[in-house]
Formats: C-alpha cells, sequence, structure tokens
C-alpha cells in the first residue's frame, strides 16, 4: 500500500470513527429519556465518580494554588501591584486554571477508569448477560455514568477552585500579610457572573465528555485483555484532548459575549 | 405445547461476519426435556449460534424459533419476556463482578419482579443458591470463588427465572476435570428437579457422551453430524472421527 493510501486510510479511519462515538452520544440522549431510569444506580455512580477523585482534584487544586501564588508574586510585586495578587489569581483559577485541570485529572482518574470496567464486563460477557436478563446495559452502564459524569465535573472544580484559592491566601498571608476576610472580599469583589457562570458550564461540558469518551471506549472494546488495557488508554488520550478542544470554544463563545 | 413441537427451530440458519462466514445453513430441534449437545472445534461458531437464539447477534438469513416465537421478528418488549424463559451460562461464569453473589442473583429479578410476583426475593435466591450447593457463599464477592463455585453461582442466576430451556456455552471449559465432573452431575441434577430443556455447546468429549440425550456436529457452519453419542462414535466419516480420538 502506498503511503498515500495508508495516509487518506487514517482520516477515513478517523471519520468513521467521530461518527460512532457521534451516534453513540445520540443514542445516549434517547435511552437517557427513556423509561425506566436508573436512578439507584446513577446515584451510585455519582458517589463513586465524585469519591474516586476528590482527594486528587483537591490536592492538585491546593497545590496549584500554592505554585501559581508563589510564581506571581515576584513579577507582581515588581509591577507594585501586589494588592492585585488575590484578584488576579481568584480569576485565573475561575475561569481557566481550575476547570481545565480538574478536567484532566478527572480524564485520567475517572475516563480511564470507566474504559477500564466496562471493557471488562465487555469481554467477560457481563454486558450480554446483562442483555440477556432483560435489563438494557445501556441505560444502566452508560447512561448512568455520563450522567455522573456530567454532574460531578462542576462540583469537582469548585471544590479544586475552593482549594486553590485557599492554597493562593497561605502564601499570601505568610508573604504578604493578608487576613482571610480580606483576602476572600478582594477575589469576591471582582469575580463577576460573567466569569463564574460560563466557566461552571463548560465543566458539564467537560464531564460529558469524559464520560461520554470512557464509555464508548470500554462498551466498543476489543476481545481480550489488551483490548481493555487499550479501551482505558485511548479513552485518556481522547478525553483530554477533547477537554482542550472544548475549553478552546468555550473560550471563543464567551469572548464573543464579552464584546457584546 | 405439544409434544412433538419443538422448543427451539432452527432452518438454514446463516451468519457471517464480513466476509467470514460462520453458519452456513445451519439446521437443528430441541425438543422438551432433552439435552442436546452440539459439539465443534474452538472457532466454528458454537458461541455466535448461541447468541443468535437469544439476539445478542443479529442473524443474516434462515428461520430462528424460539418457543414458538420468531426470533427476528420480536419487538423489544416481546424479546425481553421470552429471554426470561431461556437461560444463558456463560463460557467465563460472567458474573458481576462489582455486585456480591446475593446481588448477582437479584439482578435477573429486578426487571422481571412483576411476573414473579415479588415478595419472596431472598427465599428464591437462597432457594437457587440451595440447588447449586452454595447458600453460604451469599454475601461474597465473585473473586472470592473458585472457578468451579463461579460457575454454579452463575448456574444459579440462570436458574433463578426457572427458564424453560437453558444454553450453557462450554460448561466445563477452564476448569480441572474434577470439578468439571461435579459441574456436569449438577447439570443433570438441576434439569431434574426444574425439568428444563438443555442445549448445551462443547468441545469436551467426556461431557458430551456423559450429558447428551442426542448431538449434532458442528462443521463448516452447519450441523454436519446428528444422532446419539454411541451412534456418532462409530461414524466412519472422517470429519466426525476427528472428534472421537
Ligand atoms: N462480534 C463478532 N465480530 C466478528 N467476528 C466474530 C464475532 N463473534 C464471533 N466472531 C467470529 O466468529 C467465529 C466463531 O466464533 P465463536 O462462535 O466464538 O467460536 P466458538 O465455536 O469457539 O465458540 C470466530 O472466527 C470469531 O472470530
Ligand atoms: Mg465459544
Amino acid at each position: 500500500m502506498s503511503s498515500k493510501h495508508k495516509y487518506l486510510n487514517d482520516w477515513a479511519a478517523y471519520f468513521d470513527e467521530t461518527g460512532k462515538v457521534t451516534r453513540f452520544a445520540f443514542r445516549f440522549f434517547r435511552e437517557a429519556v427513556k423509561p425506566p431510569y436508573e436512578f439507584r444506580e446513577l446515584l451510585k455512580q455519582c458517589y463513586v465518580i465524585g469519591y474516586q477523585s476528590l482527594f486528587l482534584v483537591g490536592l492538585t487544586g491546593f497545590i496549584m494554588g500554592l505554585v501559581f501564588d508563589l510564581q506571581s508574586r515576584p513579577t507582581m510585586i515588581e509591577f507594585g501591584a501586589e494588592s492585585f495578587m488575590p484578584g488576579m489569581i481568584g480569576i485565573s483559577i475561575v475561569r481557566e486554571i481550575g476547570p481545565v485541570i480538574t478536567a484532566l485529572i478527572c480524564a485520567g482518574k475517572i475516563g480511564s477508569s470507566i474504559g477500564a470496567e466496562l471493557g471488562s464486563m465487555k469481554v467477560t460477557e457481563q454486558i450480554d448477560a446483562m442483555e440477556v436478563s432483560g435489563t438494557n446495559p445501556f441505560k444502566y452502564l452508560v447512561v448512568t455514568r455520563i450522567m455522573a459524569a456530567t454532574l460531578m465535573l462542576p462540583i469537582l472544580t469548585i471544590a479544586a477552585d475552593g482549594i486553590g484559592l485557599f492554597g493562593s491566601y497561605l502564601i499570601e498571608s505568610y508573604k504578604g500579610d493578608v487576613t482571610f476576610k480580606l483576602y476572600i472580599n478582594k477575589v469576591i469583589n471582582i469575580l463577576s457572573f460573567g466569569d463564574m457562570v460560563p466557566s461552571i458550564i463548560k465543566t458539564f461540558f467537560f464531564g460529558f465528555a469524559i464520560g461520554l469518551i470512557g464509555c464508548y471506549k470500554g462498551y466498543n472494546s476489543e476481545k481480550g485483555t489488551a483490548g481493555v488495557g487499550a479501551a482505558a488508554n485511548v479513552a485518556v488520550v481522547i478525553a483530554s484532548l477533547l477537554v482542550f478542544v472544548l475549553d478552546l470554544i468555550a473560550v471563543l463563545i464567551s469572548d464573543i459575549f464579552y464584546e457584546l | 405445547m405439544k409434544d412433538n413441537t419443538p422448543l427451539i427451530e432452527i432452518r438454514d440458519l446463516h451468519k457471517s461476519f464480513g466476509d467470514h462466514h460462520v453458519l452456513n445453513g445451519f439446521n437443528m430441534s430441541l425438543y422438551e426435556k432433552e439435552n442436546l449437545v452440539i459439539v465443534g472445534k474452538s472457532g466454528s461458531g458454537k458461541s455466535v449460534l448461541l447468541k443468535c437464539i437469544v439476539r445478542l447477534v443479529d442473524i443474516d438469513s434462515g428461520t430462528l424459533n424460539v418457543l414458538g416465537q420468531s426470533i427476528p421478528d420480536l419487538q423489544q418488549e416481546e424479546l425481553d419476556i421470552l429471554r426470561t424463559d431461556v437461560g444463558f451460562l456463560f463460557q467465563g461464569s460472567a458474573l458481576y463482578d462489582s455486585m456480591t453473589v446475593r446481588e448477582n442473583l437479584q439482578f435477573p429479578l429486578r426487571r422481571h419482579s412483576k411476573r414473579l410476583q415479588r415478595p419472596d426475593e431472598d427465599k428464591l435466591i437462597l432457594e437457587a443458591l440451595e440447588s447449586v450447593g452454595l447458600a453460604h457463599t451469599l454475601d461474597l464477592m465473585p473473586e472470592e470463588l473458585s472457578g468451579g463455585m463461579k460457575r454454579r453461582v452463575a448456574l444459579a442466576r440462570t436458574l433463578i427465572l426457572q427458564p424453560k430451556i437453558i444454553l450453557y456455552d462450554e460448561p466445563t471449559s477452564g476448569l480441572d476435570p474434577i470439578t468439571a465432573k461435579e459441574i456436569i452431575e449438577l447439570i443433570l441434577k438441576v434439569q431434574n428437579q426444574y425439568g428444563t430443556a438443555s442445549l448445551i455447546i462443547t468441545h469436551d468429549m467426556d461431557c458430551a457422551r456423559v450429558i447428551s440425550n442426542r448431538m449434532i456436529i458442528l462443521v463448516d457452519g452447519i450441523d454436519y453430524g446428528n444422532g446419539v453419542y454411541q451412534e456418532l462414535a462409530i461414524s466412519e466419516d472422517p470429519k466426525i472421527r476427528a472428534f472421537f480420538k
């Protein structure tokens, strides 16, 4: 096969895969609105997804707050803008760093665990077993996980934002003598509704993308244990990429609104 | 249902994946209270055949009737109801590994509780577990069970809806000979106790000999040989002889 041919095939495979993921997403919406609803499983998945990521997201958020503050301080002092520190950190964390870092951590943690879990259920015929026992496995496994990821990402992001800001406050109070109350006031003063709402909305999309890709890859996993590994691995890569793409789209859209 | 109408009737069944023809005009009938064993080499399409019967895999063409209903023509709801009458024991047991044994057995009941008039779910679960001799495993996780125990729990999970037909996909594969023998005895016991018809797929000829009333040899995607074990064992046909080494 000529290399040009192979190149075309890669593109064909890419579009083919995109089409399949899109169809998978449509199927999610179709099945999500159709009773019976799997509330218990949804709650369980929210708990699992939230709980299993909270520590990691919190820790990352905390370190992010410390590092970001320590790195920006010297520059801000140079410009004589030390008092703007809380505001600047607040805006950066809430608008951009908090959501994206949280989503990336979750793409790794949640994406891979959903991919591996559903993948191993697929290859050991557990999904077939559900199907023949009259439970729709797509509804029971996929719909609940995508919904749970979509609902939990905003909550995890808010937690990461809060902990990140607290980390930055610790540095500010240690190096700059800012009280907690003053710090919080400065952050709240500078943060507008227009900063909070779009950045929370986009985390729903991040969560949806992470759940979708993890489920798609796991649910369509190839036979064999290697297939399960590949499902988990590819899920993380694609979900992380999608987070950046969605973030770019979100920034472009909110930019349009700022201009108005 | 009259005595001579088959529970499962398959005529001229075709199934291929891409240009790989797996089933090429396969025929079979399964009658009431019968133990029909299908033997075939690994990769010959045995599992695909079983999956066609419960529509985990869609067939390309042919007739496929189960309990008098044409499988390809059923609506999803009708199919789900029919599936409660057809138990499926998967090759690797397929226990839900995030659930306890109890939850595994509860799972088939959750959608069919209306039909079964719910109240004594626990009693049903215990009964099914007792019939495979594993009542004490109720609160264990699948990973804490041995291969043979998993197979038994899977059988209990299949039995809990009291199906009219049970499909066994290589019930003894991956088990040591002694455990395999125990599973075979258990299948026969369950058979007598519940009066189900069984379709057993295997490449283990010992299992076939002990368990079968009748056998079909699956070669090249068709029902190449059909008869009782003793008949087939003395066949001159080289393709059939190959199984009796
Ligand atoms: N979903 C599928 N897609 C493509 N090929 C399949 C699928 N399922 C089974 N096959 C192919 O069908 C053939 C028969 O498989 P199977 O019925 O599992 O064999 P066995 O007789 O060992 O149970 C194999 O060659 C397998 O690769
Ligand atoms: Mg098989």
